[in-house]
């Protein structure tokens, strides 16, 4: 293991997590979930390029400003740089370990396939109503019929393209 | 006020989800390859923490359940397509902006993708609406209400269910 720093358990983080996600809920009313703010990030350029780009109907479903959601995602981005600066974890990374014991270091083609990954996931999460956030963690919090589909489809289509991927290799 | 609870919760979830991991590429297609169940054990741990602190909460009426619809032709073929893309990508929404935060850049990449596919999305949405979202509409329902079995009975299963799971990860040592 290349990782510095002492990481915790994710048994532990996970229900530390499990209890701010519950806290969320009983004082801002809010579930955890995150791709919306995609939606609205995106939204909110085309709306600065054009006005009439976003006279959609999915983008009419949401107001095109910053919201709960997403400085909830600012704030994950934050809190991960500052939990990295502490245990001094931070490291400028492009091409991921796993990655470039299969494929080397070369930065392009894992920037490719990361950009062509969140082009796809993000579609798909839009479609389902939800991404590992607020379907997975939020959806099965509340036993959602939606959420085990999505969270099943998830799994089935990561391990799938997984497999895809790092077929051939054993490491 | 709400926008800074936003803050501050992402703020302490980026912190766990650091802190444990969680949000690396190595950890997320190692769970997607079966070698390395960091990732699930967070998640289970998450949900059954917050299944049972919301159902509580819930007995005294202080919280409500926001559900997300159940349709088939969407949450299937969406979960299998953001599934299909995150075997790529290696980052969900809320990781890569994480990974992008302990210095990952190409999570960037990865949400540059992203607000690009949520675009597409946005663009083609009147097609899907006509097609994809009328295939199998259950509502808004849970588990208990599909069925019809007291919330509670269902939370103590999948308590059990979530434990074996863990357990079983356990000893094959992911």
């Amino acid at each position: 293991m290349t990782n510095k720093g002492s990481p915790w358990s994710p048994y532990l983080a996970g229900a530390l997590s499990g209890v701010l996600g519950v806290l969320s809920v009983l004082v801002a009313g809010k579930y955890l979930g995150a791709s919306t703010t995609m939606v609205r990030a995106v939204g909110m350029v085309e709306e600065a390029i054009s006005p009439a780009l976003v006279e959609t109907p999915y983008f009419q479903k949401y107001t095109l400003a910053i919201d709960w959601q997403f400085l909830f995602v600012v704030g994950i981005m934050a809190g991960a740089f500052i939990s990295s600066l502490m245990d001094r974890s931070f490291k400028v990374q492009a091409v991921p370990d796993m990655w470039a014991k299969r494929f080397g270091t070369k930065p392009l083609p894992r920037l490719i396939t990361a950009f062509a990954g969140g082009v796809v996931a993000i579609y798909g999460a839009r479609l389902a109503g939800g991404c590992p956030s607020g379907h997975g963690l939020s959806g099965l919090t509340q036993m959602s019929v939606s959420g085990f589909l999505a969270a099943a489809g998830f799994f089935l289509g990561g391990i799938i393209m997984a497999r895809l991927v790092y077929k051939g290799g054993e490491q | 006020m709400t926008l800074l609870y936003g803050l501050i919760t992402g703020l302490v979830f980026g912190f766990l989800l650091q802190k444990s991991r969680v949000i690396r590429y190595d950890k997320q297609i190692g769970a997607l390859r079966l070698m390395d169940m960091t990732i699930v054990k967070f998640m289970l741990s998450f949900i059954i923490v917050a299944m049972v602190g919301v159902y509580l909460l819930r007995e005294f009426g202080v919280v409500e359940l926001s559900l997300k619809g159940t349709i088939l032709g969407p949450n299937i073929i969406g979960g299998l397509l953001f599934g299909l893309g995150w075997g790529l990508i290696g980052y969900c929404p809320g990781t890569a902006a994480g990974a992008l935060g302990e210095g990952r850049v190409d999570a960037l990449a990865g949400i540059l993708g992203m607000l690009v596919g949520a675009s597409v999305f946005s663009h083609t949405y009147p097609t899907l609406k006509a097609s994809v979202y009328t295939w199998g509409d259950f509502g808004k329902i849970t588990l208990a209400d599909l069925l019809g079995v007291n919330h509670w009975v269902i939370i103590a299963g999948l308590v059990v269910v979530y434990v074996l799971v863990l357990a079983f990860i356990e000893r094959k040592n992911l």
